[in-house]
């Protein structure tokens, strides 16, 4: 008995020890602000994890290898805390919760996936934590009126309305008729509405409007209705998943239709792993190195890729891209609020107006970032079937032609 | 709803071949499972992710510039080793034990599975190429993506295979008397042991054949195994254990059922019609076995 009372009392030192403790781990100790992210280094997640992470250490080495953050008369560097959410939501809320309430944590960067994303900011927004991410673009992240949360992201709804765009035009401003093919995720049906909006727009007509599982493996069936039908359009969003079997399925069963549009091609790597079968398919990217856009820290597109792979030895791809913007517009927002105080650097962020390499950013009071649009890029191969990235709309930063429509599979 | 499939002829044969030629690389998995589930009484529901692992296989020589085809003869090889490892780490310890012992046994390899294959292999989605072209028939009305007919094909073989090996051979025989009475079996001088562990290093070998064609015909990726598991459970419910014709039947059933779920219902209750599938079959089942036992009394 005695001896449990005395277990009893130790442990409830200890509680209370720790619980006074945590009070003097601040966000910025000595010279260094100290931001949170949970990342997804396992789990399925795990690859995009990873080129969210690069981005981000990408970013923080060159910001204090370049003067850091001034505040106050007083220069301060970047560190992260990164713990592993396992690519799980509920893991995701906790640690967001560890960070901010145990770490001490008070300004955060985002996981990766919208998913993910949903998860923690609820948690940033009960704390008043102002996080920055640059991974989720699932629209109803902007219309929860959340406050602290900034995507530097265009939002999943405008990833492919410009192929509709594009194909009204081309059609002689006449309306198109789609067929869709979405996987039931947050992301994949944002990106429907957006279609089904750019659709009522132009009065474009759906024709064929199917939902892939999670599961998915197989979109023979859709395929075979698209054949029958004869779309204008085909957009297909599934993830690398839904990229790779599509362009599969579309190259075996020989469907033709004059536009291809999807997102995830260079997740997916399809000019790699389908080489010529991928040719002509119209991708959705919030980021090339091509683009023109500069800043004093990475330059620009072509330079920060040449960076990105000397130091981490393959092509960034637009996750990793957009993650080191998100440390950039911190650091803008720090030296403007010139404090740090949680409420002020919130209130500097949402007053953010910047270029960076990775695009304009400025936020709408939703928090997506209303000022960067997306690319569209089609993958084109030569002959000796080399296949290629190459931006084709918006034309201000056209490196070539789109071709369409597509060739007949008969013909190529 | 959508009854597009019922106006053209053509479509609906579509459906029924593509059903069937999944339905047969379904088959093939489902007969591992029914093999050693009548065997050894344990339902492996990391049926699927041995599946995947076979596919990596054939993924990896892909990379190395060997064509995945190859991946039929290799993956097999491979697996089956690993399934003997398999057995005799863990499933030797739960062989005799009740169906949620093994289960959840299984249920634990599967989750190590996944999580080693997504650390070693990263969690891209990944496929190998065949380059098998495609057949066009009745004026390119109905299209046959020739890797699918290739599955379809080497699954019938090595279905055929074992038919044989498992009527003819020494161990064949040993594998239908532990099915059949293991105590017996083992009075007359079979080492049982020894059949467990061959029954669960076939069924692995028969998982990296379907694991090797999947990945020329769909995609792979570490967490793709259970729908995999889920068909050949629900395939092996249906026929029966030990009941080969059964297993193929109902895996081609299943294909074409799948295939008119996905044209009528949509794609997303693909999946779902399964569930409903299984479900019905088992309440069917269950009113059968009591009309029998009341005409019993």
């Amino acid at each position: 008995m005695r001896l449990n009372k005395i277990i009893l009392s130790f442990v409830s030192a200890l509680v209370i020890l720790f619980s006074t403790s945590v009070a003097s781990f601040a966000k910025v100790v000595g010279d260094k602000i100290i931001l949170g992210a949970a990342i997804s280094l396992t789990g399925k997640y795990s690859s995009n994890g990873v080129h969210t992470q690069n981005g981000y250490n990408m970013a923080v080495d060159r910001i204090n290898s370049m003067g850091g953050v001034k505040v106050g008369g007083k220069t301060y560097k970047f560190d992260i805390i990164y713990y592993d959410d396992e690519s799980n939501p509920k893991r995701a809320a906790q640690l967001a919760e560890r960070l901010i309430s145990q770490d001490g944590v008070e300004f955060m960067l985002g996981p990766y996936s919208s998913g993910l994303t949903k998860a923690i900011a609820p948690v940033t927004e009960k704390y008043g934590v102002p996080m920055v991410e640059a991974n989720g673009a699932s629209r109803s992240l902007f219309t929860k009126g959340y406050k602290y949360l900034f995507a530097v992201l265009a939002p999943a709804n405008l990833y492919l309305d410009v192929a509709i765009e594009t194909a009204v035009e081309l059609n002689g401003g006449k309306p198109v008729r789609i067929a869709q093919a979405f996987e039931q995720d947050a992301f994949s049906q944002d990106v429907r509405l957006g279609i089904l909006d750019a659709a009522e727009r132009t009065g474009s007509k759906i024709i064929i409007d199917d939902k892939l599982p999670k599961e998915l493996n197989d979109m023979a069936a859709t395929l075979v209705k698209v054949k029958q039908m004869k779309p204008d359009v085909l957009v297909v969003s599934g993830h690398t998943k839904g990229a790779l079997t599509a362009i599969r399925q579309i190259a075996e069963m020989k469907v033709d239709v004059p536009m291809l549009a999807m997102t995830h091609c260079d997740a997916a790597k399809l000019s790699k792993q389908h080489g010529k079968n991928s040719q002509y398919a119209l991708c959705a990217s919030q980021w090339h190195k091509s683009l023109t856009y500069k800043d004093d820290f990475f330059k620009d597109g072509m330079t920060y890729a040449a960076d990105f792979e000397k130091e981490f030895g393959y092509d960034p791809p637009y996750q990793s891209a957009e993650s080191s913007a998100a440390l950039l517009v911190f650091k803008d927002a720090f030296e403007r609020a010139n404090s740090f105080d949680q409420k002020k650097v919130r209130d500097a962020l949402a007053a953010t107006n910047m270029q960076t390499f990775y695009g304009n950013i400025k936020f709408a009071p939703g928090g997506q970032n209303v000022d960067k649009p997306m690319v569209l890029f089609q993958v084109m191969c030569d002959a000796s079937g080399k296949c290629e990235n190459k931006v084709v709309a918006p034309l201000k930063w056209a490196s070539a032609k789109l071709i369409h429509p597509i060739p007949k599979w008969s013909e190529r | 709803m959508d009854f597009l499939v019922f106006q053209y002829p053509m479509i609906t044969l579509q459906a029924c071949l593509d059903g069937i030629l999944l339905g047969v690389l379904f088959a093939l998995i489902a007969y591992g499972m029914a093999l050693q589930w009548g065997v050894m009484n344990i339902i492996n529901i990391a049926q699927g992710d041995l599946v995947i692992l076979g596919g990596y296989i054939a993924y990896f020589m892909y990379l190395y510039g060997i064509h995945p085809a190859w991946g039929v003869i290799v993956a097999p090889v491979i697996m089956y080793f690993v399934g003997i490892a398999i057995y005799k780490l863990v499933i030797n310890k739960v062989v005799d034990r009740d169906l949620f012992i093994s289960i959840l046994a299984t249920f634990g390899i599967s989750i190590l599975f996944m999580q080693l294959m997504n650390f070693a292999f990263g969690a891209d989605v990944v496929l190998a190429n065949s380059g098998y072209g495609t057949t066009m028939l009745f004026d390119n009305n109905v299209v046959l993506p020739n890797s699918k007919i290739f599955s379809a094909f080497i699954s019938i073989v090595f279905a055929i295979c074992l038919v044989i090996y498992m009527k003819k051979s020494k161990l064949g025989r040993a594998i239908r008397a532990t099915a059949q009475n293991a105590r017996a079996a083992k009075i007359l001088g079979v080492d049982t042991e020894k059949v467990y562990a061959a029954t669960f290093g076939i069924n692995a070998a028969l998982c990296g054949v379907a694991g090797a064609l999947i990945s020329i015909t769909f995609t792979i990726h570490p967490y793709m195994g259970l729908p995999y598991t889920i068909r050949s459970f629900m395939i092996v419910i249906v026929a029966g254990l030990g009941n080969l014709p059964g297993v193929a039947m109902s895996g081609m059933g299943l294909g074409v059922f799948e295939e008119f779920a996905d044209y009528i219902l949509g794609t997303e209750f693909r999946i779902g019609s399964v569930f409903l599938l299984l479900v019905l079959i088992l309440v069917y089942r269950r009113f059968k076995l009591s009309r029998k036992r009341e005409y019993l009394k």
